[in-house]
């Protein structure tokens, strides 16, 4: 038995808890510290993939107890796959936050990051759905720390706002848990599993209950139309690194439905496909709503954040067929949405820092690199050729070849995404009259931490910027993840596929946890 | 008692959605923490109601099943933390912002003039 599959839950916990201990009012060592650890958290990640590319179900037993009573961790490839991806995006985003100097503005922002990415990881390698809420909790609890840092009176608004509404979120959560509990008696994913497959069928409306709470607490992770009214304040408040780590939080929840609605309620079998008709009109809705929203936005954090609503919606047309075609072109639009969403934040964060607010108005100039950066990456968000986002649409669009609607609306709606970036874009590069901000590039700012945002400025001050340089080179890297995407993209659906075959056999999933348990307690 | 703890259920969830649904922070806080203190009673009776046993296995005597009390003891933890967030947040918007309305103002969406 690996020990490593532990690791990404360990790894983050243990710094985290590290840097609030001893680094806590030195930033050099903290940076030092979090950068390594998430580094050595990628390392692992990709070690992990490594593993479970053979295809087999690990189990890691915790305390080496039997499987439906003792907790459970399940490494196969598409918690591998999410781990890697999770943990490259996170170290691009952390460098950024580095370059930018957002990391100054509270004391706190690297301990609560490594807080953050232990819950991420958590939730994509737990096998218990009660600790699925657990991982769930602390990514939340330490999302709002970094959500509201650096403070100021609009962002700790959009902070209780969205704190209320992920609590009715949790709330919804230990019902869901609860209901399922009462019928299956057990809270182990894949236990959990063979009891529904041999239920009775008379016996499953209080099933269909829990399982459709489920998803609605994973639609509001994930953002659904009508679930998502916490999500564009959330992400056009918080700081930029943080909101292009909460890219990847919206990915949580479709992950979650994925696992679910392949492992534990397989379509047609016990629910009779109820899911699937509930998941695909909210999924069209949620790519209508985030792509009109990017045209309407006035504001450039707002855009970016319903860029990120429609994106999850393509997703989950992807993934609401419940087929191992929709599933893996599912999985190859996760790595790209979340790779070029992240680097959307961060771009918006960099204009804002060199105008001084995100408003869509005429502002003064911008340099040609933050200019080409937008371009390359608002083409990569709405999917147009040459970059992975447009083969993620047509992987979409292949998987769901008999809906004529779903065509209708993807297309439609890509090119309002389309018109709405390319206004934002001319707005803000073509029509600007003074010269930009005297750049204050490659000064290492050290000294003591300013504790939060002056109450003048609504966004980071380039001032404030370690380095500059740093920040453009970590959106660079993004960037260049989107571009292997596309030039690998062979290989990338290659591991897309597999990942949903194994997640079409679910029997190998419940069999590698409740079978040869022979050493265990 | 079934009856009795179904309609408390009901009763204090549909308040605690009346209140969450106000627009002062001070009443969202009172409704999250009442929701949570339903789902809590919820999680004990998904074991089943029991009076007057153990939650412990020993042979030929009846038990009550401990796996909700455990999970009831993390959701209590839990929702006792993220009452203290929120009341610490509500408080620090309140102090920044003036006012404990939990919507947005429009300057969120409309630059200012």
């Amino acid at each position: 038995m690996s020990h490593l599959i532990i690791t990404p839950v360990l790894l983050p916990a243990v710094i985290g808890a590290l840097i609030i201990l001893w680094m806590r009012g030195d930033l050099l060592l903290q940076r030092v510290f979090s950068i390594a650890g998430t580094v050595l958290l990628l390392a692992v990640s990709v070690w992990l993939l490594g593993l479970s590319l053979d295809g087999q179900v690990r189990v890691y037993r915790l305390g080496n107890w039997a499987a439906p009573f003792g907790i459970v961790l399940m490494l196969d490839r598409l918690a591998g796959v999410m781990l890697v991806l999770t943990s490259a995006m996170a170290l691009a985003v952390q460098i950024y936050a580095f370059g930018s100097g957002w990391d100054r503005k509270g004391w706190h922002f690297h301990a609560l990051w490594q807080f953050q990415l232990m819950g991420i990881c958590g939730a994509f390698l737990t096998g218990d759905a009660f600790n699925l809420f657990v991982f769930f909790e602390i990514l939340l609890i330490a999302s709002y720390g970094l959500m509201t840092h650096g403070g100021g009176g609009m962002r700790l608004r959009a902070g209780v706002q969205y704190i209320a509404f992920n609590l009715a979120g949790s709330a919804l959560f230990l019902a869901a848990l609860g209901v399922l509990y009462a019928v299956t008696g057990t809270l182990n994913m894949a236990d959990m599993a063979a009891r529904v497959a041999a239920m009775p069928a008379q016996d499953t409306a209080l099933l269909r209950t829990g399982a459709v709470m489920l998803m609605l607490v994973f639609a509001i992770k994930a953002a659904l139309v009508p679930l998502h009214f916490w999500l564009p304040s959330t992400y056009a408040n918080a700081p930029g690194p943080v909101a292009a780590l909460f890219a990847i939080m919206t990915k949580v929840g479709v992950y979650a439905i994925i696992r679910f609605g392949m492992l534990v309620f397989p379509q047609d079998a016990v629910t009779e496909g109820v899911i699937r008709d509930l998941l695909l009109p909210a999924a069209l809705f949620t790519l209508i709503v985030g792509q009109v929203g990017v045209l309407g936005s006035r504001n450039l954090g707002r855009l970016a954040a319903f860029a990120a609503i429609g994106s999850v919606g393509t997703l989950v047309i992807a993934v609401a067929q419940f087929t191992p075609q929709g599933i893996a072109a599912g999985m190859f639009y996760t790595v790209h949405s979340t790779l070029a969403a992240a680097a959307l934040f961060l771009v918006v964060d960099m204009i804002g820092a060199r105008r001084g607010d995100l408003w869509l108005r005429e502002g003064p100039k911008l340099g040609g690199l933050v200019a080409g950066l937008f371009m390359a990456i608002a083409i990569a968000v709405v999917g147009m050729p040459p970059l992975s986002g447009f083969l993620g649409k047509l992987l979409v669009l292949d998987a769901t070849r008999d809906a004529p609607v779903v065509w209708a609306v993807v297309l439609l709606t890509s090119l309002i995404a389309v018109y709405g970036m390319a206004r934002a874009g001319s707005l803000l590069f073509w029509k600007s009259a003074e010269p930009a901000r005297v750049l204050a590039g490659g000064v290492w700012a050290g000294g003591p931490i300013p504790t939060k945002l002056e109450t003048h400025e609504p966004v980071q001050d380039l001032g404030d910027a370690a380095s500059p340089a740093l920040a453009a080179v970590a959106v660079g890297a993004l960037l260049a993840g989107l571009v292997a995407l596309t030039i690998f993209a062979g290989p990338a659906m290659d591991l897309a596929q597999a990942t949903a075959a194994q997640l079409a056999d679910p029997d190998a999933y419940i069999r590698a946890v409740l079978s040869g348990q022979e050493g265990a307690k | 008692m079934e009856a009795l703890l179904a309609s408390a259920i009901g009763a204090m969830t549909a308040a605690a959605i009346y209140l969450i649904l106000r627009r002062r922070s001070f009443a969202v806080v009172l409704g999250t923490t009442m929701l949570s203190y339903a789902i809590n009673l919820f999680l004990f009776a998904t074991g089943r109601l029991v009076v007057d046993r153990p939650p412990i296995l020993r042979a030929g005597a009846s038990y009550t099943d401990p796996l909700p009390q455990a999970l009831v003891l993390t959701a209590i933890v839990i929702s006792f933390g993220m009452t203290a967030v929120t009341v610490m947040m509500a408080l620090g918007a309140f102090l920044e912002g003036g006012d404990d309305r939990v919507d947005m103002p429009k300057d969120d969406r409309e630059p200012p003039r």
